[in-house]
């Protein structure tokens, strides 16, 4: 969990609780801090506290319980317009009736600003978003993505320090999705602002964040960079939600030096790295291993990988991989990703190979 | 809607022809000028005639609203517009009279001579057989009081005159009533002689056709302009005071749970399902001087019992009324439209920095205004035409230029003032609607 009482947290999340009915807690302690100019995510399903949480740090919902800071000062009891935080909406919330000028112009006249001061932030902020020609339109007459960069640039026209943005690309197609991601990212470097974002896609969050709280069941489950997050899962929900992932069940025998001996339910012994708190001798755990760790070809298999006996269930011509889908140990769905290359083996369903991993790539975890 | 052959082979056929004609044009496409379908038509023939069935067919669908409209509703209205102009009447009944009476000068202040009279009373004496010259004493009398006794005793009168063989007339005529030895009385059967007149309009607008043109009538027979100008400040007093109390209702409506807002709107709802005359006459309970609020506000002390305050009868009454009768027409395109507002708007407005108010103001009514103005058109126009409710708790002062078509229709039977004053309140409603369309624009307003 986060350092919660770090000096230099500008956004600060203090044993934060919120129930909308009074029976049940939608977020269920959250204890968050942000330095300044960090790219957070916060990843989850729906339904996770996510959002709940992103809205109660803009002003729109109140925490039942504990402390939000903002630089240092509780903003529990501050109205959302005065605390200068900078929103991206799910839809954009573009105002129809103005045009994008307007719209920018929107957020720099109620701060009273002087007319040649606004037209010149408005105009640097479309220039960053590459909108400049734009500012004449009306948001109907702009195309989805357009519209994004607009909402982009309206919030960040007037210099917060802080960004929010909730599922911001959720609406844009693939491709357009994957730009997006970048020029975001890249934008709030450059600014050097402190951006929370909101989303359940979670390639955007690997590819965008500096760090990740994956929100599950009004909690977070794990905040790490996303090389962490992928690699060293701290559960078997993080390790679920985030990437493609392998589990076979089975009971913890002994742990040795650090090295876990599972039985698996089949009776088979395999080595895993013990990662949960609750793998102990005799506790039953979920063990997982990622597909594109596990190999088949034999001359490729490492030394010091355990090996187990399969059979090809399917095998899926990917073009750049080849997805095969195996039965391991009585578990039907067991899929291994291998990179297609000219010396890799192409499988056919009903063939018995043997596979193998290395025993720091297979993760016991909960169960 | 294809046929036994198919387009392809009539136009390899065509073009096959057309080469044998010695014509280069092998393709239908290629030529320019209109484009031609595969068999050589134009191709926007060619499409009319595809679409024509489709088309019949979809008129048969709505052939018996359409002729129903048109017999029950469009037939009569036409009729009635043109009964403001209408005046056939006169020339009618005493055609040998009105053209006598081109030969005479009103001006001149000499009576008309022998042949007019003579003209006038075998006019007269085929009208009486057919008991029609009653009618034509009511249309003049319209312009000119006294006419309708006039016709009606003379009537009895000239029956017993032979046309061939009692001349001459003039001097028992004015024997008969001297009136017909007064030169407005035959002039005022001159200016109203014409087959179509602008007197009914006219008499509408405050004025009257008289044989020096159009002048306006004594201050005391002024009434008309007045009721329309009432008309409309009432209508739009009414327009107003439904925005101001059905705009937080249908706020309310569009962002209350859902379950709350259904209560709600069964509120709104509920006069739909009362009877208007029903609702109005509670109106007179509670507004009278005997009424419920002034019960109250004497029992409370507010209101001395000699000085109850006089709330119907009046401008007041009709307003509160008719505002009451007339909001959910106001509410229902106002709630439709905010409906469609995303709370998402007013939340980016406060993360922008602008304060409750702001928001609102800057943001939400904007946003809210072609539920405003749908609201507003649907009320004003409903209002400017309505009857029931101000002849029930108007009184004299309460009034709208509705109760006087009425009156006219129905007691007066100058059919064709009524007609007149009708017309101009569908011009005004039309020439309304078209400025609120040049500042507004229809497009923009929301009904549903």
């Amino acid at each position: 969990m986060a350092d919660s009482a770090s000096n230099d947290a500008f956004v600060e999340f203090d044993r934060v609780q919120k129930s909308y009915d009074g029976e049940t807690l939608v977020v269920k302690d959250l204890n968050l801090s942000l330095p300044r100019g960090e790219f957070l995510t916060m990843l989850g399903p729906s339904g996770s506290g996510k959002t709940t949480c992103l809205m109660m740090l803009a002003g729109f919902e109140t925490a039942t319980h504990g402390d939000i800071r903002l630089g240092g000062t509780s903003i529990n009891n501050i109205p959302p317009h005065k605390r200068g935080i900078g929103m991206v909406f799910q839809n954009y919330a573009l105002f129809p009736h103005m045009t994008i000028a307007e719209n920018l112009s929107f957020p720099l006249e109620v701060r009273k600003m002087g007319k040649t001061e606004r037209e010149e932030k408005i105009m640097r902020a479309l220039d960053m978003v590459e909108m400049g020609a734009f500012g004449g339109r009306r948001p109907a007459q702009l195309s989805g993505g357009q519209q994004q960069r607009i909402a982009l640039a309206r919030a960040l026209v007037f210099e917060p320090e802080l960004v929010l943005m909730d599922e911001p690309l959720g609406a844009l197609d693939k491709q357009l999705r994957e730009k997006m991601q970048f020029e975001i990212t890249n934008l709030a470097h450059n600014l050097g602002i402190t951006t929370v974002y909101v989303t359940h896609d979670q390639t955007e969050a690997l590819t965008m964040s500096d760090r990740v709280a994956v929100f599950d069941d009004g909690r977070i489950q794990q905040l790490d960079p996303p090389d962490t997050l992928y690699e060293n899962p701290q559960n078997s929900f993080v390790a679920q939600f985030i990437g493609e992932n392998n589990t076979l069940e089975g009971v913890v025998k002994e742990i040795n030096n650090g090295i876990a001996i599972v039985e698996l339910d089949d009776g088979e012994l395999i080595d895993c790295k013990p990662v949960h708190d609750s793998v102990k001798p005799g506790a039953r755990t979920r063990v997982s291993i990622r597909p594109e760790r596990v190999e088949y070809n034999k001359d490729r298999i490492q030394e010091g990988a355990h090996t187990l006996k399969a059979e090809v269930k399917e095998f899926i011509y990917m073009g750049d991989i080849f997805r095969t889908r195996l039965s391991v140990a009585g578990n039907d769905e067991f899929v291994i990703k291998t990179r297609n290359a000219p010396d890799v083996e192409r499988l056919t369903p009903g063939q018995q190979i043997e596979i193998g991993w290395l025993p720091e790539d297979c993760r016991a975890l909960d169960a | 809607m294809g046929g036994p052959v198919s387009p392809q082979k009539i136009g390899r056929h065509i073009s096959l022809t057309c080469e044998n004609n010695g014509d280069i044009m092998t393709d239908a496409t290629s030529q320019s000028g209109p484009m031609l379908a595969a068999d050589g038509t134009p191709l926007k023939k060619s499409l009319a005639r595809a679409l024509r069935m489709q088309k019949t067919r979809a008129l048969m669908l709505i052939a018996p609203l359409l002729v129903f409209v048109l017999v029950s509703f469009i037939f009569p209205i036409g009729k009635m517009l043109f009964k403001s102009v209408e005046n056939d009447i006169v020339v009618e009944t005493i055609p040998l009279t009105v053209a006598e009476l081109q030969n005479w000068d009103a001006e001149s202040g000499a009576l008309p001579d022998e042949a007019l009279y003579a003209a006038f009373v075998s006019d007269m004496v085929v009208a009486i057989n057919a008991k029609r010259h009653t009618r034509l004493g009511t249309r003049l009398n319209y312009e000119h009081t006294g006419m309708s006794s006039l016709f009606r005793k003379s009537g009895r009168k000239i029956k017993k005159l032979d046309p061939a063989t009692d001349g001459p007339f003039k001097e028992q005529l004015i024997a008969i009533d001297k009136k017909w030895g007064d030169v407005t009385t035959w002039a005022v059967i001159k200016t109203h002689s014409v087959k179509i007149t602008n007197g009914y309009f006219l008499n509408a607008i405050d004025m009257q056709r008289t044989p020096e043109g159009a002048q306006a009538q004594p201050e005391d027979k002024r009434i008309l302009i007045k009721l329309f100008q009432r008309t409309l400040f009432m209508s739009l007093m009414i327009t107003v005071s439904c925005i101001l109390l059905g705009y937080p209702v249908a706020w309310l409506l569009a962002n209350l749970p859902s379950r709350t807002a259904n209560i709600l709107m069964i509120l709104v709802l509920l006069p739909f399902w009362t009877s208007l005359l029903v609702r109005t006459s509670a109106w007179k309970v509670m507004l009278q001087q005997q009424g419920v609020i002034n019960e109250v506000l004497v029992w409370i002390g507010l209101v001395a019992d000699d000085a109850r305050l006089v709330m119907i009868n009046n401008q007041f009454g009709t307003i509160v009324a008719m505002t009451h009768i007339l909001l959910p027409f106001m509410i229902l395109p106002m709630y439709s439209v905010m409906q469609t507002i995303q709370p998402t708007y007013l939340r980016a407005a406060k993360s922008m920095g602008a304060t409750n108010w702001t928001a609102f103001w800057r943001v939400y009514f904007p946003l809210s205004v072609p539920g405003i103005g749908a609201g507003s058109i649907l009320v004003f126009i409903l209002a400017i035409g309505y009857y029931i409710t101000p002849e029930i708790v108007g009184g004299t002062k309460g009034v709208f230029i509705s109760n006087r078509i009425a009156y006219h229709i129905s007691s007066s039977l100058n059919w064709g003032l009524a007609a007149a004053l009708g017309t101009i309140l569908l011009g005004v409603v039309l020439l309304l609607y078209w400025c609120y369309d040049k500042i507004v624009g229809i497009d923009n307003v929301k009904l549903g």
